[in-house]
């Protein structure tokens, strides 16, 4: 087994480099670029065989990702914040297309004011786009999902792109001990990428990304909404398969001390692990504390959060605004259960959240006053 | 015609209106490449007309995602070809002046400075044809359209239309050519230069659009011929940046002939006329085919 010390973006970049896609169209933005970068000293190392496409744009790297994953190879290509923002037509088509192209997103706030730290509001302003979105806690965790992704994405049933969603710079630039599996057991998890639905192949030919009037649009859509909410099963399927293999299990959400928990707080991401730690020290001093932590955003996890929430109070954790609505996990999971919930909106633009903020909001949630508070606001 | 694959790519029974000048470019473009052939188009009316869900008239693998992405999903195409190790198919791409010279310039220009191996076809109609005739870069002057309209304060289009192939030649592309729809001996010619060409080609094709013109629908390929014979479109192919003229009209007939045709130039007083004349003129002297 190899241990490596590195950070998120490298850990992404190793499991990329297992997958072996044929084509890589990137273009550079932070906190994304660590990626790229490695992925390109890999290709310019002779480590990794892609076809690494220099694109001028995201908008182009995206339409190129599409135009590879059309013509019927495994792809990968990276983003951030105002990348994907720029990306947004074609992120929409490749699901649209049903093109099974995995893309890792930094995290980091959108302009304006212009900013390069975290939060999430970029991959949650995509939820809609029909892209599986995955948020990742750890750089281990970072590692294994974008192997289940490829295999998510590529299963034929599916066939639905997904976004591996890491913070950035928390996650991108800190390193932490990855454990990596090797060639041979990647191989053997993930098997090459057969396009079976969709391809341009000149004995065979397709015509893919065709005008649909409002006769077939409705009913195209439809089976998206329907694959999408398959993929749950799929989603946890292959996340056993891969804790069954490798020792690191995973699903859709992730419980933790939530069993008996008469408050439960519900967040996304790297944020969990200051929350696990808090909740820790809560549990010692006899509060009973617990945490939900979505894994896949889409397909939202409705039937696994109602069936772990049991009675308790929830308290949701947002890096990300719906204008006078609460954060969009906070929307998701009220109109999920039937629990008391409210919404934490908080480190936006990269502002710190500290144990004390956690602590903050299990007092304000014992004693709540408002549906939906900001937390850290300066005076 | 001799020499031609009678094969048709572009099957008929699409959606385009009588007279289409933008169908004509797409088949002849596709008979001269054959079909060891992937096509990608930019939105629009080429895009429209033939892909109606669930049919196709696209008798090779084609691929259309938005409006000025088309270089860059080419880009991804051939990516994946030279990781399948097809690198022998030819990867066609087609967009209408808005989808190039407008929202597509920065995909187009991303494409061609990376060298992709693909061959880029503009279907030049003047004008955003697709979405009812507005006016595009590539909007010649003193064309009236729904966007530029002639009226009490204007004759229309005020700007000469874009330099397209002069910016393909300045991207180093290493064959650049100017076509009609109306010389298709010499687009096809173009064409197979283009995919004998290692790396990228591009090439703009004049097409005469009836509804966006304003002339009888039969009249597509004589109105192509009066561009070609009024100098107004020159036909040229630029290897490594050697300006070669292919075509020179036996008599050059004054522009007035090409703008009285159409409906979209009617409104054009002599002073007008006389200033596209002299553009005209100089462009010629430019290209020596007058003194």
């Amino acid at each position: 087994m190899v241990v490596k010390v590195i950070s998120s973006a490298e850990a992404i970049s190793e499991a990329v480099k297992l997958a072996r896609p044929a084509v890589i169209p990137v273009y550079p933005i932070t906190p994304q670029t660590k990626i790229s970068e490695k992925l390109a000293d890999y290709v310019a190392d002779g480590e990794l065989d892609s076809q690494y496409i220099r694109v001028e744009s995201e908008h182009s790297a995206m339409s190129a990702a599409i135009g590879a994953s059309g013509a019927g190879v495994r792809v990968f290509t990276a983003t951030s914040s105002q990348g994907l923002a720029y990306m947004h037509e074609p992120v929409f088509a490749a699901a649209g297309m049903r093109l099974p192209i995995v893309m890792a997103n930094a995290n980091r706030a959108l302009s304006a004011p212009i900013n390069i730290w975290n939060d999430q509001q970029d991959s949650i302003s995509e939820r809609d786009s029909g892209w599986i979105q995955l948020f990742c806690e750890t750089g281990q965790e970072a590692f294994d999902t974008v192997l289940q992704a490829y295999k998510i994405a590529e299963n034929p049933e599916i066939c639905v792109p997904v976004m591996v969603c890491v913070d950035g710079f928390i996650l991108t630039h800190t390193v932490d001990p990855v454990e990596l599996i090797t060639q041979e057991e990647a191989n053997e998890f993930l098997p090459p990428f057969e396009a079976v639905n969709a391809y341009l192949r000149t004995e065979d030919p397709m015509s893919l990304g065709t005008l649909a009037d409002p006769d077939h649009y409705l009913e195209i859509r439809y089976e998206l909404e329907q694959a999408i909410n398959d993929s749950k099963a799929l989603i946890e399927e292959v996340g056993k398969e891969y804790g069954d293999k490798f020792g690191r299990y995973y699903g859709l959400i992730e419980e933790y001390k939530s069993e008996d928990a008469d408050i439960i707080l519900v967040a996304m991401g790297s944020i969990c692990g200051t929350i696990k730690d808090v909740i820790d020290e809560q549990r010692e001093a006899g509060k009973k504390i617990g945490l939900i932590r979505v894994r896949s955003f889409r397909p939202f996890p409705k039937e696994a959060l109602k069936e772990a929430v049991k009675d308790a109070k929830l308290a949701v954790l947002d890096k990300d605004i719906s204008f006078s609505v609460g954060g969009a996990l906070y929307s998701d999971v009220k109109s999920s259960v039937d629990n008391e919930t409210y919404g934490y909106v908080l480190g936006l633009g990269g502002r710190d959240i500290t144990p004390k903020d956690i602590e903050d909001i299990i007092t304000k949630t014992e004693n709540p006053t408002k549906d939906v508070e900001w937390i850290g606001l300066r005076e | 015609m001799k020499g031609v694959d009678e094969k048709e790519y572009l099957a008929p029974g699409h959606r385009a209106c009588a007279g289409c000048g933008a169908t004509i470019a797409a088949r002849l473009a596709l008979k001269a490449l054959g079909e060891n052939t992937i096509a990608v188009s930019a939105t629009g009316c080429l895009e429209v007309i033939t892909t109606p869900y669930p049919e196709t008239a696209w008798e090779i693998p084609w691929i259309h995602v938005a409006f000025e992405n088309a270089s860059a999903v080419a880009s991804g195409v051939e990516g994946a070809l030279k990781a399948q190790g097809k690198e022998d198919t030819n990867i066609v791409v087609f967009g209408g002046d808005g989808g190039t010279t407008d929202i597509g310039m920065q995909s187009l220009s991303g494409a061609m400075e990376r060298g992709q191996n693909i061959i880029y076809i503009c279907y030049d109609n003047e004008a955003y044809m697709n979405t009812g005739i507005q006016r595009s870069s590539s909007t010649p002057y003193g064309a009236s359209t729904t966007t530029s309209p002639a009226g009490k304060e204007s004759f229309g289009e005020d700007k000469f239309k874009k330099n397209m192939a002069a910016i393909m030649v300045a991207h180093g592309v290493p064959y650049v050519a100017t076509a009609c729809i109306s010389h298709p001996q010499d687009l096809m010619a173009k064409v197979k230069k283009a995919a004998e060409t290692p790396g990228p080609a591009y090439i703009h094709v004049l097409q005469p659009c009836a509804t966006g013109w304003g002339y009888s629908p039969d009249k597509t390929v004589k109105l192509g011929k009066l561009a070609v014979d009024t100098h107004m479109w020159l036909l040229y192919e630029a290897v490594n940046g050697q300006i070669e003229v292919t075509v020179k009209p036996s008599q050059k007939l004054p522009v007035e002939e090409y703008l009285k045709a159409q409906k979209r130039f009617r409104h054009l007083d002599e002073e007008h006329i006389e200033i596209i004349q002299k553009f005209v003129d100089g462009q010629s002297k430019q290209f020596g085919l007058t003194e």
